[in-house]
């Protein structure tokens, strides 16, 4: 279940700006194999330009992004994804006028539209979605909207998935079937890496946790220890 | 020239079933040809939100190339190859010529900016400006004077002489038009929904962003679709010179035109929308000059479009904008 030490992913004292605007500030955080880390934070706080810079949508002007022991800063969002990085967006982002089986196939862009595998073991975790597999994914509720989005993301075998806000817009029953899930994907041997407002659900699943208020880390320590501290708290009042 | 008839009173050899086909047939004719061009706008609008004024230019150039490899091949009176094989021979060098103009002019006019993130009218001034250069170095190159398919002759005539069938008259040239473009939606609807390109495509089309996140390579992706909408426009400019007979510098101006106003009644970005769009302008062009007056076409054609337009603003098959959650 926990981690096995070596790093996966690591931001090396990262800045990004927009524009003039300097958004994440000297920004450094480790994400080992195997590992569930989550990165809490209010509005504005700079958790998904975090996200972005790990994908290589925004460049930051100074440090580095590493991936299983390689620099991949200066190297494009394709790149990154081939050595395997997932993302679940926020907002979820499917392809509406594509059908839940295309949508798929373009979660396995880079491996070939995936193999029989691929299909058997998304199917396995969201049996839905076989049932669904030739409607339209903009017909679909948002919780089987949010099941095609990991499901997308798990469709090129990644070793690292970043989630951006999985329970945005979702009713409860449905944020506590995403953790489910998320947790699922974690025992099969996937790092993730968990961007939420919601700090209780997802310290509760995490090995670890990143606390960010206006692009700086406020905190960081083990999920347990986190959930616990009055620091935590603190920092979501004082952002 | 006639004066403007009244709506309702028609010659009597207007009112025939045979006239009222001749018209319908015209109509799907100069629509299957707006239809391909509009396909090129609308594939390029919908991945880049760019308007690419100089497909109009790439479609003359696709009608040269026939012409060229028309006049290569003896011309249509005394061809040295099967007229059957002439022909192919005649589409397939365009729309690989077309295909690669097309990917030329991303590559040179419009990626630069792209990658600059410059502001949005950039490209659409490269663009206009792409498209006068590519008149006047035509009209330069190849002349300004008309040049000749001269259909007429091919066969010995019998590509244009019409079939009967009942009051309905077709000729062959109208067939291989309709048929050839039947043919290529056929293949491009096969490309976007059955390879991992073409749906890429579709999926880039609709967010962008997204499909970058799935790890598709977006400036492939817009190769792609630059070198097969400017193909099909490089097929629409051979037809345009067989069923028309002849090619000019400035062709595909006004074709353009009229194809763009398809791709965006029939919702820009929407790939049956191009299609539809395409046919349905075609159509009212055919019955407008069939039932009323040639020099009135255009008036007539594009008040009916504005109607449409007022009553669906994004097209045909357009989606309304989605709104940000």
């Amino acid at each position: 279940m926990s981690a096995n030490g070596a790093p996966l992913l690591e931001l090396d004292a990262v800045d990004t700006f927009y524009g003039p605007i300097h958004i994440l500030q000297g920004l450094s955080l480790v994400v080992r194999a195997g590992e569930l880390v989550c990165l809490l934070g209010g509005n504005a706080s700079g958790k998904s330009t975090t996200l972005k810079t790990v994908l290589g949508i925004v460049r930051p002007r100074s440090g580095a992004v590493r991936f299983d022991g390689e620099d991949v800063t200066g190297r494009p969002t394709s790149y990154r994804i081939a050595k395997g990085m997932a993302i679940v967006p926020e907002n979820r982002r499917l392809f509406g006028p594509m059908t839940v089986l295309e949508n798929l196939q373009m979660g396995a862009y880079l491996t070939g539209g995936g193999t029989k595998e691929d299909y058997d073991r998304v199917y396995t975790l969201f049996p839905l979605l076989h049932e669904r597999r030739h409607q339209l994914a903009g017909t679909l509720s948002g919780g089987e909207q949010q099941m095609v989005a990991m499901a997308r993301a798990l469709m090129s075998r990644p070793k690292l998935m970043l989630m951006d806000e999985p329970s945005m817009g979702l009713a409860p029953i449905l944020v506590e079937r995403s953790f489910e899930i998320i947790q699922q994907v974690h025992e099969a041997g996937v790092a993730v890496l968990v961007v939420e407002q919601n700090a209780n659900v997802s310290l509760s699943i995490a090995d670890r946790g990143y606390v960010l208020s206006t692009g700086r880390l406020v905190l960081e320590g083990k999920a347990a220890d986190l959930l616990q501290d009055e620091n935590l708290r603190k920092a979501y009042l004082g952002r | 020239m006639h004066s403007l008839q009244l709506v309702g009173y028609f010659q009597s050899y207007q009112l025939t079933w045979s006239y009222f086909l001749d018209q319908l047939v015209a109509g799907l004719t100069l629509g299957s040809l707006y239809g391909l061009m509009a396909l090129g706008y609308s594939m390029v609008y919908g991945i880049l939100k760019l308007l690419n004024f100089a497909h109009g230019e790439v479609f003359m150039i696709g009608s040269y190339i026939g012409y060229f490899v028309l006049v290569a091949l003896g011309g249509t009176t005394n061809p040295t190859v099967p007229v059957a094989l002439l022909i192919i021979l005649m589409f397939g060098a365009a729309m690989i010529g077309s295909g690669v103009l097309g990917v030329v002019i991303e590559r040179f006019a419009y990626r630069p900016l792209r990658v600059a993130k410059a502001p949005r009218i950039a490209p659409l001034i490269s663009a206009l400006g792409v498209s006068f250069c590519l008149q006047q170095l035509a009209s330069i190159f190849f002349g300004t004077e008309y040049k000749q398919y001269n259909p007429f002759g091919l066969s010995g005539g019998t590509l244009t002489t019409p079939w009967h069938i009942g009051s309905l008259e077709v000729s062959w040239m109208q067939m291989i038009v309709i048929l050839t473009t039947a043919f290529l939606m056929l293949v491009l609807w096969q490309l976007v929904t059955r390879t991992q390109i073409g749906r890429a495509m579709r999926a880039a089309s609709f967010d962008l962003e997204a499909a970058s996140m799935m790890g598709i390579d977006v400036d492939r992706v817009v190769v792609f679709t630059f070198f097969v909408g400017s193909a099909l426009a490089g097929a629409g400019g051979v037809m345009n010179g067989l069923y028309l007979s002849n090619t000019f510098p400035l062709v595909g101006f006004n074709v353009g035109l009229i194809a763009f106003t398809a791709a965006v009644v029939g919702g820009i970005g929407s790939i049956p929308g191009a299609m539809v769009g395409g046919v349905t302008i075609g159509l009212l062009k055919a019955f407008a000059i069939g039932y009323w007056s040639s020099a009135y076409q255009d008036v007539i054609v594009f008040c009916i479009l504005i109607v449409v337009l007022l009553i669906r603003p994004s097209g045909i098959f357009g989606v309304p904008a989605p709104q940000k959650v």
